[in-house]
């Protein structure tokens, strides 16, 4: 919307700042306790969008940009922020209020029976395609939805994992691939050559499922090899989650379930599967319940 | 409404049923079926598959079927205008509270809605994610939403002075935001423990957001002002939410 305008003053912007730093140490916060903007019981403020909220504090931008620019800028972002507040305050008054005891015994203690591993992709929130509502899921979202093996990679999913299993005894976990994936993509694309973007250092938790994709798929168009290591990519993901001790022993108990997940936004269709995991033989571990809904 | 079409549809079997006296059997048996499932929708809620199944049923029907423009627009490509980090507890989806919809969101969720700094081995999941949206995706927005009675605020709250752990990876996850922690504890050190938790929820915000600038593309879209950074915190016991902005000063580069 009023990007362009933003874009074009960027430019002057830019070059005026050529000679200046910013300092990590240089960073102040406002102080929090003084928020710029409440939604606290605001029913009327509609007709009063708070424009003065983004005005005061932006030092920055009165030092280097001119009046017009300025209020360019404070209009763009209060666009935004107000369409959000209003969305929060029906949010309040369609669902908070109205299910006040419910909201009210959640705030006490969440026991959700789900934990959902998906794409931070912004088209595939499980709350909007799988209708979890408020307490039903706990929700770990990065790039492709991987799960790294217990033993290596970052901490993030990791926290997620331990905390839901151990601390709050989910039922479910859940790992949704998606069609059209981004980070799949950059997966499947990516060469051998190093390169120092965070993109690949992370997607490279799921080069078990490049490899594997290669091996059978290599024939087919790179569009359909994507989509080969997508699902390809949570069955890796399911795999790993078994290498945590703990989830492997509520799986081997029966007291945790795992499933995977597909969600083609192209034609809008859902593919779900379980993992059964049969500790009696081997270690085996087949595929159950697998459904397709379209 | 919808009580009309129930009992039209009652007398429509009823006479369907007069007419062909054949379809007895298969009508008992479909409606055999029909209360099993509705059975299932209604009362076994704790059903997992049926859960999926049924949650993607309204979806498709109720959303996407309605949609065919937005969701075909979609099929194509998303550009968002929004980052959001919130927490990956079950309370605090940004789709519920904030309504967004398909499309106007990219969404990092993780325990405690921790952004941390710059570090390419160690936090390569959310380093990925900030590039992709900001590098690829263009958004113009970066929201750090935390929340009220967090547990991995509490987390981090409670880790010993000594600095040990006993988890396997939570406490040391959470300690992204112990600058955040060292702080609140020397300037709130009256409060109680969990007042001192509302303070760190909020300031731990603060330090996710400061850490976003060690990244060098978000630090040099904040300066282009393509992006504006925001935090907030969602208070689900008074029903309220706070936003505000971080406020960065450029001083003149210093010849020596």
């Amino acid at each position: 919307m009023a990007r362009p305008l933003i874009q074009s003053s960027s430019v002057d912007l830019h070059k005026s700042s050529a000679t200046t730093r910013i300092l990590r140490t240089q960073v102040r916060f406002l102080e929090v306790d003084k928020p710029h903007l409440r939604f606290l019981n605001l029913p009327s403020c509609n007709s009063t969008p708070k424009l003065k909220v983004w005005k005061g504090p932006m030092t920055l931008t009165k030092e280097v940009v001119d009046e017009k620019e300025m209020s360019a800028v404070t209009e763009h972002e209060s666009n935004e922020f107000t369409t959000l507040k209003h969305r929060f305050l029906n949010f309040k008054k369609d669902k908070y209020l109205k299910n006040l005891e419910h909201y009210q015994s959640l705030a006490d203690e969440q026991s959700p029976k789900f934990l959902v591993i998906s794409c931070a992709d912004s088209r595939v929130c499980p709350s909007n395609i799988l209708g979890f509502q408020p307490g039903e899921a706990f929700v770990v979202r990065n790039i492709a939805n991987l799960v790294p093996p217990y033993e290596t990679g970052p901490s993030e999913v990791k926290a997620a994992l331990e905390f839901s299993v151990n601390t709050l005894k989910v039922e479910n976990i859940l790992v949704i691939g998606h069609s059209r994936c981004g980070g799949i993509r950059a997966l499947m694309s990516m060469d051998d050559e190093t390169n120092s973007s965070f993109i690949r250092s992370w997607v490279i938790n799921g080069k078990a499922a490049r490899t594997s994709t290669k091996a059978v798929a290599s024939n087919l168009s790179f569009d359909h090899q994507c989509k080969h290591c997508e699902k390809e990519s949570v069955n890796c993901s399911l795999m790993n989650l078994l290498t945590y001790p703990w989830i492997k022993e509520k799986v081997n108990k029966g007291e945790l379930l795992i499933h995977g997940g597909y969600y083609d936004f192209v034609d809008c269709s859902f593919e779900k599967w379980t993992l059964e995991n049969n500790s009696q033989v081997d270690d085996q571990v087949s595929i159950k319940n697998r459904e397709f809904w379209s | 409404m919808a009580e009309d079409s129930y009992e039209d549809a009652i007398a429509g079997l009823k006479k369907l049923l007069g007419e062909k006296n054949e379809l007895e059997d298969t009508a008992a048996a479909k409606i055999r079926q029909l209360t099993a499932e509705l059975e299932g929708a209604d009362g076994k809620k704790s059903d997992p598959d049926e859960k999926i199944r049924s949650g993607f049923a309204h979806f498709k029907a109720e959303k996407y079927e309605k949609n065919p423009e937005l969701y075909g627009q979609l099929a194509k490509g998303q550009s968002p205008k929004f980052l959001v980090f919130a927490c990956s507890d079950s309370r605090v989806c940004p789709s519920h509270i904030l309504n967004f919809q398909p499309g106007e969101a990219f969404v990092v969720r993780n325990i405690a809605n921790m952004v941390p700094p710059y570090d390419q081995t160690k936090y390569s999941g959310v380093g990925a994610a900030v590039e992709y949206a900001v590098v690829h995706l263009k958004v113009e927005n970066i929201l750090v939403i935390g929340h009220s009675c967090c547990g991995g605020i509490k987390g981090l709250m409670s880790i010993p002075d000594d600095g040990s752990t006993k988890s396997d990876f939570i406490e040391e996850w959470v300690k992204i935001c112990s600058t955040a922690k060292a702080k609140v504890k020397a300037e709130f050190c009256d409060l109680d423990h969990n007042e001192q938790c509302t303070k760190l929820e909020k300031e731990a915000v603060n330090v996710s957001l400061g850490n976003l600038l060690t990244y060098p593309f978000v630090r040099e879209a904040v300066v282009k002002k393509n992006i504006a950074l925001k935090g907030g915190h969602y208070d689900f016991e008074n029903g309220s939410f706070e936003l505000w902005n971080i406020d960065f000063k450029l001083t003149p580069s210093v010849s020596l």
